[in-house]
């Protein structure tokens, strides 16, 4: 089984590169079960489910969306397996950009929207930084120079990706994903994340809803960045 | 700069047709115009040409240089690009100023970041009201990006293929900025709907339903038609800066 999880800010483009990029799979011999990871409610599913391809949905609800497809990676290759896959794709919710649940062994994709800005890379963080493979949509709403730039921002961050220029509409760059995926080697044994995730479990994580600091426990941090313990 | 040849593969139109054209090949130095409605295919074609499809695009073309299939690093770093383009889309989103933006850009295509001053300084040329280094990207209007960009492929990019969009449309001066993209021996291909730009051309590939469905080579005639046309197009410039300026038309 190999195993890819694709990652990416809100509205940057991950379920329509997708679309395309499974499609391509399919028509390479592969058999991909989509996971895909989302917090209150999705209908990216229904889009899935029109390739054909064994699909899933897990809602993380009230937890962190990252945390949550990260301790259900074992259940999801599982699952894939059942369904008879090769490949398992997780498309996460992709929200604080703090956490980058990328297993060692996965192919680790982020997609990242041009129209962001050329700056956009240097805010992701480990999304980013610790990914295989960067995928650049929305290319066709700025110039080729902007493009440029904004590739040379990525690899200042991440020296080492492979850059995929994809437009999910059209479905370019979609065959050259497909080929890295269809490429990566299988994973075996035990994986650990890439890169450790936030430090603190705070209140408001387990149900406090006052807002004033007097009724927080814990590791505190004031906006100054003064950090401080609380509690027993 | 280094002779090449692009060649381009036909594949299929919107419904699945096979193009009429099966192959067109375009040399070094040579002008192709490519014409047809609006929603023919023309920027489809230019997409193709840009990313080097390889049946790996709706159409299902394959692009080609010098007879082979260019290897991928060709296709994506921009260091060993073959292909700049001046696109429809040419509104900057990035929060810089001119001349950081020019340098990051000649830092991406492995040349030297002092060019910045090259390409603004070429863009005036081309453009009524002076581009700064120190404007912010975003405060530049249609003409002024298209110029900028148009400087930026000439200076910077300087690639043996250049892709360009509707330049008519850019508020530039249209001419000089075709002979100035076109430089020494390059390919340049160029979607119009613009008679002189169409007739400046060696040929022209003409698009229907997505599909390319015939190639014309401009007639004697039609150079004689364009030399009537450069005339009007003078005219007509030296009018619209006129009433640009503010004067009274004689």
């Amino acid at each position: 089984m190999k195993l890819a999880v694709v990652a990416g800010t809100p509205g940057s483009g991950k379920t329509s590169v997708l679309m395309h990029t499974v499609r391509d799979l399919k028509k390479g011999g592969h058999s991909p079960a989509l996971i895909k990871i989302d917090c209150m409610w999705t209908e990216d599913d229904a889009r899935f489910r029109r390739l054909e391809v064994p699909v899933t949905v897990g809602l993380s609800k009230d937890m962190c969306p990252d945390h949550f497809a990260i301790y259900n990676v074992d259940e999801m290759l599982s699952w894939a397996e059942e369904k008879g896959a090769d490949v398992a794709i997780a498309e996460t919710a992709g929200l604080c950009l703090r956490c980058a649940p990328y297993p060692d062994q996965c192919l680790a994709v982020c997609v990242i929207d041009v129209t962001a800005g050329p700056n956009s890379p240097l805010k992701v963080g480990p999304l980013l930084t610790t990914a295989d493979v960067a995928v650049m949509t929305k290319g066709d709403l700025v110039s080729q120079a902007e493009r440029e730039v904004f590739r040379e921002r990525i690899l200042e961050v991440n020296s080492s990706c492979r850059i995929v220029e994809a437009n999910g509409l059209t479905g370019k760059g979609a065959a050259e994903l497909a080929e890295i995926i269809a490429g990566w080697p299988e994973i075996s044994g035990e994986m650990v994340l890439r890169h450790n995730p936030p430090l603190a479990i705070c209140t408001l994580c387990t149900g406090e809803l006052r807002v004033s600091k007097n009724h927080h426990r814990g590791v505190l941090r004031h906006l100054d960045g003064f950090t401080e313990y609380t509690g027993e | 700069m280094k002779e090449l040849t692009l060649t381009i593969r036909g594949g299929v139109d919107k419904d699945g047709r096979p193009d009429h054209i099966k192959e067109i090949e375009i040399h070094s130095g040579e002008i192709v115009a490519i014409v047809g409605p609006t929603g023919s295919g023309k920027s489809s074609l230019i997409a193709d040409i840009e990313q080097f499809a390889q049946g790996d695009t709706p159409s299902g073309r394959r692009i080609l240089i010098d007879g082979r299939e260019p290897d991928l690093q060709m296709r994506s770093d921009p260091r060993k690009k073959l292909v700049a383009q001046v696109s429809q889309n040419m509104h900057f989103l990035a929060d810089m100023s001119v001349e950081e933006f020019l340098r990051m850009h000649a830092k991406s295509r492995g040349k030297d970041p002092a060019l910045a001053g090259r390409v603004i300084e070429l863009a005036n040329t081309l453009t009524g009201e002076p581009v700064r280094p120190d404007y912010p990207l975003t405060i530049l209007s249609g003409g002024q990006s298209r110029a900028l960009m148009t400087a930026d492929i000439a200076v910077i990019s300087d690639s043996p293929i250049v892709l360009i969009d509707e330049i008519e449309n850019a508020g530039i001066k249209k001419q000089e900025a075709l002979h100035l993209l076109a430089g020494e021996g390059k390919i340049v291909v160029v979607v119009t709907h613009d008679p002189m730009l169409a007739l400046m051309s060696s040929r022209r590939l003409v698009m229907k339903n997505g599909g390319m469905t015939k190639v014309i080579s401009t007639t004697a005639e039609e150079h004689r038609v364009f030399k009537d046309i450069e005339r009007v197009d003078s005219w007509l410039t030296g009018l619209r800066e006129t009433i640009r300026q503010g004067e009274v038309v004689a």
